[in-house]
């Protein structure tokens, strides 16, 4: 069986609902019956094969070619399967996502990994604001699983982040880690003012010295055990996480935010 | 049989099932890995009195670890899941928690879960710190020469334990050496271990005794010292007996470690004082697994 592939016709002018195209749902789907399918195109309803040329048959091997920012909601609730994504997405990629594997070659709008609750996300490019955060209102983001950025992620990147890991090869915005319950977020490049505002508890783990709140703590210099296992789990990944010679043991530990309960920590490698 | 003029039995050690996990110890060297595997499998002869039994089953190399550090495997046997597990939790919180450098991880995957550093962790006093790393949860514990790091638990399994053979010699000398030979053969085996001092066990013990409190006493028909008063099961020129015992995770195992057992013993063999080798039964009525001399060494 081949890819099945969504090729867009042409860029669409308003932006579209991509959810209802994830593997579980067009599992046992004919090619007519998938092209049958109506996407919300701005305020009004299209069918599938309006915006896009199909191909392929592997409901659980998807890719789409010549995206752009405009498709909305790309891989919602993705059960298993993968979806790769040639071009850019729109914003909620990833949402609430289950398992499986979602890949974009460009950049992603916010709320990139909302509510992710396991499997892995590669976005090749940049991503936007609000990465693998909670949906306004509510008190939990991500989950569960992976997200591995290669470029730069915007503000707020894992705002009450709960679990898992949001790995930027790049820069990170302002308030990187804002209100994290827990989890893991590293941080290559720099980040912006006020990282781990107001963060709960997890780690945020950089490559280099942040500006941080006047609530974080110095609690000195520190070799750590868990981190070469951390680096360990990366070695799967196709990225500069995997490179052995980035890794490190030795860090500086703040913790904080000490306006919050004070149990998370700020490690700088050293 | 005989064998290089030791005579094998035509009987059968009897074995009976058993709980076990495995947990691998790490430290900054093996030196302290293995103090704290000492300590941890320490008081761990016999479920007779010790709660379980408990053994190193072999030292791993730093490529063998999940942390890349230098290490030790430990193994620990019981009767059932709930005293294994309040053994594992005691002795890990006891004797890896508090050795300098260590850490502590499952060494057993799949088997059902039971707590290694999951309740430990509440000696972080809420500073403990959980990471999920590769699908497997663990715990940071802060401690005073740094960070305590454990796997959340370890799979438990059914095993076997109890396997024995006796080693009849002329001398306790000469009984010693060849259980010593066999023990270090045995530990080139995975996936057991030989709980006694040393591996070897001298006070082999029968079931029941004269006095009632007792559970089981000493294995009078292979005392030398005994053999004119007793139904004694020793020829007049034997003048020591001791045993190995051995737990495995499974038959196959335990099949394995007491072939390679008995067969370094009979290396050494009759010109070294090794006259015959038996096995410790109760008649088929105390375990379902029976290992058979003559059948093992065949």
């Amino acid at each position: 069986m081949t890819t099945l592939t969504f090729t867009l016709i042409a860029p669409p002018a308003q932006r579209v609902d991509m959810s209802p195209l994830v593997c579980q749902k067009l599992e046992g789907l004919s090619l007519d019956a998938i092209a049958a399918i109506e996407l919300q195109n701005g305020n009004r309803k299209l069918r599938v094969d309006e915006l896009f040329y199909l191909t392929g048959s592997n409901t659980q091997d998807i890719a789409i070619a010549g995206s752009t920012d405009k498709l909305d909601f790309i891989g919602k609730e993705l059960n298993g399967g993968s979806i790769s994504v040639q071009g850019d997405a729109g914003a909620y990629l990833g949402m609430q996502m289950k398992a499986g594997t979602i890949s974009v070659s460009g950049d992603t709008g916010l709320y990139a990994a909302c509510e992710m609750k396991n499997g892995l996300l590669q976005i090749d490019g940049n991503a936007g604001d609000f990465l693998g955060s909670a949906l306004p209102g509510n008190k939990q983001g991500m989950k569960g699983g992976t997200v591995l950025v290669k470029g730069n992620v915007g503000q707020r990147c894992g705002d009450h982040l709960r679990r898992g890991q949001i790995l930027v090869e790049g820069n990170a915005g302002d308030y990187c880690g804002s209100r994290m319950v827990a989890g893991t977020i590293a941080v290559m490049g720099t980040v912006g003012r006020y990282a781990g505002y107001a963060m709960r508890r997890g780690t945020l783990l950089l490559w280099n010295q942040p500006q941080l709140p006047a609530t974080f703590n110095d609690c000195g210099s520190h070799t750590l055990a868990f981190l070469p296992m951390l680096f360990n789990s990366f070695k799967p990944l196709n990225s500069r996480f995997a490179d052995a010679k980035v890794a490190f043991n030795r860090v500086q530990r703040f913790g904080g935010d000490m306006a919050e309960s004070g149990r998370g920590e700020v490690l700088v490698k050293l | 049989m005989i064998i290089n003029g030791v005579t094998i039995d035509k009987t059968f050690a009897e074995a009976f099932p058993m709980k076990a996990t495995r947990a691998i110890i790490t430290a900054q060297n093996e030196k302290w890995a293995m103090i704290s595997a000492q300590a941890m499998t320490g008081f761990a002869t016999s479920v007779i009195a010790c709660g379980c039994e408990a053994g190193i089953e072999r030292v791993l190399s730093p490529d063998e670890t999940p942390d890349g550090r230098p290490g030790v495997a430990i193994m620990i046997y019981a009767m059932g899941g709930k005293g294994l597990a309040k053994q594992l939790e005691t002795r890990a919180g006891q004797c890896v928690l508090t050795s300098p450098t260590s850490a502590l991880f499952a060494g057993i995957e799949g088997g059902k879960p039971i707590p290694l550093g999951k309740n430990l962790r509440f000696f972080g006093d809420g500073f403990q710190i959980a990471k999920k790393i590769g699908g497997k949860r663990y715990w940071r514990v802060p401690v005073m020469d740094g960070e305590f790091l454990t796997e959340a638990t370890t799979g438990m399994v059914d095993a076997v334990g109890g396997g024995n053979f006796l080693v009849l010699a002329e001398s306790q000398p000469q009984a010693l050496a060849a259980c010593e030979a066999a023990i270090e053969a045995m530990k080139k085996i995975p996936n057991v271990i030989m709980p006694f001092p040393g591996g070897v066990v001298r006070s082999g013990s029968k079931v029941g005794s004269k006095y009632k409190a007792l559970g089981a006493s000493t294995n009078d028909a292979f005392c030398p010292t005994l053999k004119g008063i007793t139904k004694t099961d020793l020829s007049p020129e034997i003048e020591s007996v001791m045993e190995i015992v051995i737990d495995g995770l499974s038959k196959e195992d335990i099949d394995k470690a007491m072939r390679v057992g008995i067969q370094a013993v009979c290396d050494l063999g009759a010109a070294n004082g090794i006259k015959r080798i038996s096995a410790g039964n109760y008649g088929g009525k105390l375990g379902p697994f029976h290992f058979h001399l003559q059948e093992i060494m065949a």
